[in-house]
């Protein structure tokens, strides 16, 4: 085979002058970790929220959640990305989405791709909150409502602390696929990791050196967050409890 | 106490309880009875709400559980309760099971709420196991908690429901030594119990459930000596032949 290697390729300067391609490569990182875990945020806080209301007595409320729940997790992530995109600003007040389309390229890009990856991540994590909640034992839900808590303190004090320590190991996965899915971003310019990657290919015709720096990317951070989440799953294990719900 | 008028609750069309009608006076022990699937969980769920129920009335302390105005997380404050599988928190540590609800509930401080766990623990022989969890007990020890759990928010009175029935036998006495020394300080108690030797040194009425209804409520001496019913004749045949 005819391929020259040339691992050197990365302390080059750039096409563009102003950085060399590690630079290229560490901006792609960078922006696919920034992304990832701005979206982890939202798609926590949110699907921890939708996850307790598919739970609650009140219909009404858990019916809507469960309509966050279908709509986010059945529509395609690309065609989701696309809707974020190009249609949502057109939907948005005339003056929020001029403001919008008015911004830097790269900023209307980072939101759109962050709101996108969160939500379509929370009606993941939701599910994950929900049957984690279900799956404890129903009596704590009346023993801490026969002790005198609020529906809202039974969650807060009982349910969730128990369901959290449930969902960690999915959790885990969900947070690692938030990284895997952001690569999709980069259908819509934005320069991440897999983007800047084929950039550099582009640049360089040293498709070997680029692409196998990428994986390695992921793969270091797939170890850092499996490392990070066995580390919480420790931090929070109970002394002397056994399994889920009986 | 407690009364209970005419309670009734479906669901679809199988009826749980049927116009079931009875009361707890103040420092009474009365002992709930009868086959399983009877309705007395359900009836003593009742009680503080934790079941809702369609027609009938229930008081506790003069305040009407099925009225939508009642706070019923204030009720169910001061009415404590005690369950089969004992249902402690399993990610708090013993102490912290005892002082939660006494600070979040009713807003004691922590130094006070901890001092009255752990006069309740001590009370029911558990002082040196505070610092463990939940999981590390055995169930004896577990329930035992469960009610000090219960009477750290000095309660008005006590509902049990089955509370050594997911018990080994060997521990089941040190549960009822607990409970006995409580009816005998004047406690209020409405316990479902298939322990009809806690009931007869106990309890001062026996109610004897079937398919939903009371069919009986006596007298602790009037049921032991000649039930009414034939159906409460045959279920005490059946459970002293043990
Ligand atoms: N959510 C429910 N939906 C339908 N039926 C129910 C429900 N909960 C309880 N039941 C039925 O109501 C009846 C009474 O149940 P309950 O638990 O009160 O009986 P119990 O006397 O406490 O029985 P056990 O001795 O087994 O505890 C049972 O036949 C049960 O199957
Ligand atoms: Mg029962």
């Amino acid at each position: 085979m005819g391929y020259s290697w040339n691992w050197g390729v990365f302390l080059q300067p750039s096409a563009t002058g102003d950085d060399t391609y590690l630079g290229w490569m560490l901006y792609g990182f960078k922006m696919t970790i920034g992304l990832s875990l701005s979206a982890w945020l939202i798609a926590l806080l949110l699907g921890a929220l939708v996850g307790v209301l598919r739970t609650v007595p009140s219909k009404t409320l858990s019916g809507l959640a469960m309509a966050h729940v279908e709509l986010f997790r059945n529509i395609p992530l690309l065609v989701q990305l696309f809707l974020w995109y190009f249609v949502l600003p057109e939907l948005l007040p005339k003056d929020l989405g001029d403001a919008f389309k008015q911004s830097h390229p790269v900023v209307q890009q980072f939101i759109s791709s962050m709101v996108c990856l969160g939500l379509f991540t929370s009606a993941r994590v939701a599910e994950q909150v929900r049957s984690g909640i279900n799956s404890l034992p129903p009596g704590q839900k009346n023993a801490a409502l026969a002790i005198g808590f609020t529906l809202p303190q039974t969650y807060r004090f009982v349910l969730l602390p128990m369901a959290f320590r449930l969902v960690v190991p999915p959790l885990t996965s969900e947070f690692l696929n938030i990284f895997k899915n952001s690569a999709v971003c980069s259908t819509i310019g934005l320069l991440e990791l897999a983007a800047q990657g084929r950039q550099l290919v582009d640049y360089t015709a040293q498709p070997y050196e680029s692409f196998i720096t990428v994986t390695l990317a992921y793969v270091l951070i797939n170890v850092v967050v499996m490392f990070g989440m066995r580390w919480v799953e420790a931090r929070v294990r109970i002394p002397g409890y056994i399994g889920g719900g009986h | 106490m407690i009364t209970m008028n005419k309670v009734s609750k479906h669901y679809g069309s199988f009826q749980v309880l049927a116009d079931c009608t009875t009361h707890v006076n103040k420092g009474e022990v009365v002992v709930v009875c009868g086959p399983s699937g009877s309705g007395k969980s359900t009836l003593i769920k009742c009680v503080n709400g934790l079941e809702p129920f369609q027609s009938g009335e229930i008081t506790v302390n003069g305040v009407s559980v099925g009225d939508p105005q009642t706070n019923l997380s204030k009720l169910r404050a001061h009415v404590g309760m005690v369950f089969q599988n004992f249902e402690l928190f399993p990610h708090m540590s013993i102490a912290q099971n005892l002082t939660i609800a006494q600070i979040k509930v009713l807003g004691r401080d922590k130094a006070e709420a901890e001092v009255k766990g752990m006069q309740l623990l001590d009370r029911v022989g558990l002082r040196a196991q505070a610092l463990k969890y939940p999981g590390q007990l055995s169930g004896g020890q577990q329930q035992r908690v469960a009610i000090a759990r219960a009477l750290a928010m000095d309660p008005i009175c006590m509902l049990f429901d089955e509370p050594t029935s997911a018990l080994d036998p060997e521990m089941i006495n040190e549960v009822l030594d607990v409970m006995t020394e409580l009816a005998q300080e004047g406690m209020t108690m409405m316990c479902v119990t298939h322990e009809m030797g806690f009931a007869k040194r106990v309890a001062h009425r026996v109610v004897f459930m079937d398919h939903g209804r009371i069919v009986e409520d006596d007298h602790k001496d009037a049921f032991f000596a000649n039930p009414s019913s034939e159906r409460a004749q045959q279920f005490l045949a059946k459970i002293l032949q043990h």
